[in-house]
């Protein structure tokens, strides 16, 4: 058990500290980054989904005045470590991907880079490609582990005997589609390369975090951590594609490279990054429940089929949420891969507990609606005493308490009958459960210096928009017991000392507890009144770390649909969540936060959808005209609240993370009010009017 | 972006002119779509000849109770008008159906209908289109159809390869107003001015999928003519979506009812604005309650061709376009009534 | 062509244009107002939404070549050193901004909405600002808070 922080500046709605730059139009993003005289790099891509480049003419693009380079696998340096085949770019002529990068070119603007780009001219020896995943592939496979490093199946008592001899039983098959993060800033690189320099190589990334970008980035070149700075202080969104590197860092590295002295913008297009910065694997969720005449379940079990990429595996953890969400003697999950010619997929909001609370979220509306007791009940009827996977206490679940409050908030008691039509329209409303894992990573630095009457605390950490300039201040200030303007934090960028990546809503529970670290021990060696100048550094302590709980947090959503009686259109007048995600360290961004991963749980719901053309072997609708995310029109009554949670196991601040939780369990919540309206189950995202067009009237 | 000399003429007889002469010139208004489409390579033009301010940015009444409207007008001053919120809602209501207020302050009233289509595969190019490259072949036939024609395809489908295929809507929503509305296209062309009829403006792929409308090259929309409905017409725009806004009609309708009359024009659903003439005469003269409307619009649909595609087709337009046409025209009538 | 134009109330004059470029690259990359930022190039995210002669347009689609000799208002130009407008305080206080991406444009439309709203009589509605922003993605906040902020703005500028 910890003793939690007093809160003083912790729990107070302080202004974003980054909000006025950001209002101003001068907060700086990566492409922005002012330089001298730079260069422009604009990637070529593969036409082709498989084979080998079999010529490529670059004299066409070089003979046009203003460009200054072009690189390809036949003139590219090599590089270091090729281990990692999403990394290793321009060193063959192996295709194995549509939209893989060829060649790219540097040229004195955007504009001439792109002309450059248009006139390489590249011919291919096209083999055969498979980018088809379906349930029944003749290749899946069994990957070792699930990201990050979970058991890929596990299996407790005897599911099958369960589901022959249960009251009632449900075995559907569901289905998520391939979704891109597509955070609003395009992913962008400035690099510049000056072997004179102290530090030779520096970045200007869009990235989740600046030390494992760079980590990457010496691992690929063969560079010393001292030799590279990568610089971040803002990110225009990632949503996980921004958590690792991708092909475009090191092609805008190897671009400098090849013009030492000189910097380089590389700045992806929107379509590009549908090949190129990862993606959420479509999942098909075979879902079976067994359940006795009360409700109470007698087994639950996923098995999920899903795709990785053939040059690097990602297998996302679909079926971790089912291992500990409701209790039952019989329990199943499996994950099986297959390996396809396709991009690389990689890390989304909530990978694994995003589309893991799918099927099952589903599976379980279907088995309250097959008892005849309503959903809310079934759930609570469900509640494990223990995290049914390991055995372990909870370190605090209240899932009850936010489907109670939940419930209470949205009216879900008076709630209309099935089928109810107001006008032209068909009402229904729905619930789900929400959870995501409460997490703290192993690696973090916090330094803190007293300098000219202020506290400067440095760490390499990232705000993507979630709010880290704001509340790691909050959090110093209270591990110091100072005024929170007297405090002033230091991120984005690798001269600060080493932090772990913004995800896994792991940031704040993890750069919050270095930074208390080392508040503590400057207090302990300089005092209340130190000298200018009195400096120390703390490590995440890893001795505090809780092992005895699972640690979770936890949350329910409540919908409301309405389906229009003649055209099937879609709306949602009203999303309510409350979520139990422990102390919240500031109220303004916390809300901004769970209501945007509600939203973006709704725009799963509804809208997003990267239509797979298994002919081309490319996502067809690649911009944000085609593939449609939730717009303003869309949203009706959002709220989020929270419970006042206090649990003393997960880390000083007493905060489970809340970047991740909002949008896990929308788009079942969606679907199942949606079936309440239109006696429609549609188990297959997202939910669109033709779905519902033979239900109507 | 290929390289291209740009030219701002001073009048829309020089314009036209100067593009007459050049094979590989365009007229540049709004250039919502235009700008999109040089950066995207789809448009490669060798002279891009601006006409914003050539042409009259005036909505004027005519002579037979109708409206003129100039070709610069912009969408968005067109929606605001009185006149036409009044006596037009079907154009206000389809004007503002389209795109967002950004891109509505830009596009303009010559510029709204000739706009290309949003098929996914015309605008990439590294996939065959005949559209955009004349021969090439069709990427949309058995790919991502959701917003691909049911109506009015050409007659060498499914057959990808064929020159001659293509299966693109048309996805203005203003056009399917002017459409319905009987509206009347004033050009300037090189052998001078002539009047089209807005039916008769865009085409269907036929043989050659590339051409759009009979615009000859050179040729400039100056004006949109509006004719008086009939008294007591009532007219209305419903367009169904994937989103609640700034998304392309998966099918709209547009529709005036008028005494013994009802005129129906569809979009997301043929290469050009549809205008329902078959549906239309099964209604002329009775009566037009939802039975009758179904019935009309099985008629319209006798020759749809549902596509086949990566993302289970588009066969849900067929009856989601009859359900909507019911629907408009029932809300129409009840209006008239009350 | 050099263009000359007038950018936040400033004449500005620019050589070496290429009219094909987008006016949205001429005032990133040439005229140093990195503040209106390119999310999509293709008028589909609201991004770099800017004033065009006093109406919010998408300056991704504006050619270079038809910005010549006009007006031109970017977010660097809504505050002054000392205090910012009423929408971007609003957009602050409200907890609207997260990643800031789409702030920029946003604040822009916001401001042409507020500011027709108020003309006309009255603060635009909660169904109207949805749909008159329905053009300004948004992946952060949700829209709930830029509601928020949109009607707080409305109210501080009608007071005003």
């Amino acid at each position: 058990m910890t003793e939690l922080l007093e809160p003083r500046a912790i729990g107070r709605d302080t202004v974003r500290r980054d909000g006025e730059a950001k209002v101003r139009g001068t907060a700086t993003y990566a492409i922005e980054t002012p330089v001298q005289h730079p260069a422009y790099v604009h990637p070529v891509q593969a036409t082709v989904p498989l084979g080998r480049i079999t010529g490529i003419d670059t004299s066409a693009a070089e003979a046009i005045e203003g460009v200054v380079a072009v690189l390809t696998h036949e003139n590219a340096e090599r590089l270091a470590s090729t281990d990692d085949r999403e990394f290793a770019v321009l060193q063959s002529d192996e295709v194995a991907f549509r939209g893989q990068v060829v060649a790219v070119v540097v040229a004195e603007t955007s504009e001439l880079a792109r002309q450059g780009a248009d006139a390489v001219e590249v011919t291919y020896a096209e083999q055969p490609h498979d980018s088809a995943l379906r349930v029944d592939h003749p290749d899946l496979y069994k990957p070792e582990k699930i990201n990050p490093s979970f058991e890929t199946d596990t299996a407790e008592g005897d599911v099958a005997a369960a589901m022959a001899t249960a009251h009632v039983t449900v075995e559907e098959t569901y289905s998520t589609a391939m979704y891109h993060n597509n955070p609003l800033e395009m992913h962008a690189t400035t690099a510049l390369w000056d072997p004179s320099a102290e530090v030779p190589l520096t970045l200007w990334d869009s990235t989740q975090g600046v030390h494992p970008d760079r980590a990457a980035v010496c691992e690929v070149f063969g560079l010393e951590q001292e030799q590279v700075r990568v610089i971040c202080p803002f990110v225009g969104g990632g949503f996980g594609s921004k958590g690792t590197p991708h092909a475009h860092v090191f092609l805008a590295t190897m671009a400098a490279r090849a013009v030492p002295g000189r910097p380089v913008k590389l700045g992806l297009t929107r379509q590009q990054m549908f090949s190129l910065v990862g993606y959420r694997t479509p999942t098909i969720q075979r879902m079976q429940l067994a359940a006795d005449r009360t409700g109470r379940l007698q087994a639950i079990a996923i098995d999920v089929v899903e795709q990785t990429s053939r040059i690097k595996e990602f297998a996302e953890q679909t079926g971790v949420p089912t291992r500990m969400m409701y209790a039952s003697p019989n329990r199943r999950t499996t994950h099986r891969l297959a390996a396809l010619d396709v991009p690389v997929p990689s890390w989304m909001r909530a990978p694994g507990e995003c589309p893991g609370m799918f099927g099952p979220e589903v599976a379980m509306d279907e088995l309250a609606e097959r008892l005849g007791i309503d959903p809310v009940e079934l759930r609570i009827r469900n509640e494990p005493e223990r995290d049914p996977e390991t055995g372990k206490p909870w370190s605090s679940r209240n899932l009850v308490q936010c489907l109670r409050e939940g419930a209470e908030r949205f009216g879900w008691a008076d709630r209309p009958p099935a089928g109810h039509r107001e006008g032209a329209w068909l009402v229904g409303t729905g619930v789900a459960s929400s959870v995501y894992p409460t997490m703290r990573q192993a690696t973090s630095t916090a330094r803190i210096r007293y300098e000219d009457g202020r506290y400067v605390a440095e760490i390499g950490a990232a705000d993507l928009g979630t709010g880290a300039w704001t509340v790691l201040p909050q959090i110093a200030a209270d591990a110091l017991d100072v005024d929170e303007g007297d405090v002033e934090v230091r991120i984005g960028d690798t001269r600060y000392p080493i932090a772990s990546v913004a995800g896994g809503s792991s940031g704040t529970n993890t750069w919050g507890s270095a930074l208390t670290v080392a508040a503590r021990e400057f207090r302990t060696k300089f005092g209340r009144s130190p000298a200018d100048g009195d400096e120390v550094s703390g490590d995440v302590d890893q001795a505090s770390k809780d092992d005895a709980h699972a640690a979770y947090a936890f949350g329910a959503q409540f919908v409301e649909v309405r389906v229009n009686v003649d055209t099937g259109e879609l709306r949602v007048p009203r999303l309510y969540g409350v979520f139990g995600a422990g102390r919240i360290i500031n109220p303004r961004t916390a809300r901004s936060q769970l209501l945007g991963g509600m939203t973006m749980g709704l725009s799963m719901a509804l809208h997003e959808n990267s239509v797979w053309d298994t002919r081309l072997g490319q996502v067809a609708n690649h911009d944000l005209a085609e593939y449609h995310v939730t717009v303003n029109a869309d949203v009706g009554d959002m709220q989020a609240h929270w419970l006042d949670e206090h649990d003393p196991y997960v880390n000083v601040m007493g905060s489970k993370g809340i970047g991740e939780i909002g949008i896990t369990g929308t788009a079942a919540a969606v679907v199942n009010a949606v079936h309440r309206a239109t006696g429609i189950r549609i188990r297959d995202l997202p939910v669109t009017l033709d779905k519902v067009l033979t239900a109507l009237p | 972006m290929k390289p291209f000399a740009f030219a701002r003429p001073a009048d829309a007889a020089e314009a036209v002119a100067t593009v007459a002469t050049e094979p590989r010139a365009v007229f540049l208004a709004g250039g919502t779509n235009l700008v999109d489409h040089l950066k995207l390579g789809v448009a490669r033009p060798d002279l891009v000849v601006d006409v914003r301010r050539l042409t009259s940015r005036e909505i004027t009444d005519t002579a037979d109770g109708g409206l003129r409207i100039g070709a610069a007008v912009t969408n968005s001053e067109l929606a605001a008008d009185r006149r036409v919120r009044e006596r037009y809602p079907v154009l206000a209501q389809a004007l503002l159906a389209g795109a967002t207020g950004q891109l509505r302050n830009l596009a303009t009233t010559g510029g709204n209908p000739l706009q290309r289509t949003r098929c996914v595969y015309f605008q990439d190019v590294s996939t065959p289109c005949n559209k955009r490259e004349p021969g090439s072949g069709c990427s949309a036939v058995g790919g991502y159809t959701r917003y691909h024609a049911i109506l009015g395809t050409s007659a060498a489908l499914p057959d990808p390869t064929a020159p001659e295929t293509c299966i693109a809507t048309h996805p203005s929503d203003m056009a399917v107003a002017l459409a319905v509305l009987d509206a009347q296209v004033q050009v300037l062309g090189p052998a001078g001015a002539r009047t089209i009829p807005f039916a008769e403006l865009h085409r269907l792929p036929g043989d050659d999928p590339s051409r759009d409308t009979v615009l000859e090259h050179g040729e400039l929309i100056t004006a949109i003519d509006l004719p008086p409905l009939p008294a007591g017409a009532r007219s209305a725009y419903r367009k169904v979506r994937d989103r609640a806004s700034y998304a392309f009609a998966l099918v709209s309708v547009a529709a005036v009812v008028a005494d013994g009359e009802v005129r129906l024009a569809l979009g997301g659903v043929a290469h050009k604005p549809w205008r329902a003439s078959r549906a239309e005469e099964a209604l002329r003269g009775g009566p037009v309650a939802d039975d009758a409307v179904r019935h009309a619009m099985d008629v319209e649909l006798t020759t749809a061709q549902p596509q086949p595609g990566v993302d289970g087709g588009n066969g849900f337009k067929i009856p989601l376009v009859t359900r909507t046409v019911v629907a408009t025209v029932r809300d129409l009538t009840q209006e008239t009534q009350a | 062509m050099r263009l000359t134009c007038t950018v936040n109330g400033s004449p500005q004059q620019v050589d070496d244009v290429w009219e094909g470029e987008s006016l949205l690259y001429v005032l990133r990359e040439r005229m140093g107002l990195p503040g209106s930022k390119n999310a999509c190039e293709q008028g589909e995210c609201g991004s770099c939404t800017v004033y065009l002669d006093g109406t919010p347009v998408c300056s991704c689609l504006v050619a270079a070549g038809q910005a010549e000799g006009r007006e031109i208002g970017t977010v660097e130009g809504m505050a002054t050193e000392e205090s910012l407008h009423p929408v971007q305080q609003a957009f602050l206080d409200a907890g609207a901004v997260q990643c800031g991406f789409c702030t920029p444009g946003l604040l822009v439309a916001t401001d042409d909405l507020v500011t027709r709203s108020l003309a006309a009589g009255a603060p635009p509605e909660d169904a109207e600002i949805r749909e008159a922003l329905a053009g300004n993605l948004c992946r952060c906040t949700g829209y709930e808070k830029i509601l928020d902020a949109v009607k707080l703005a409305a109210q501080r500028m009608a007071a005003r």
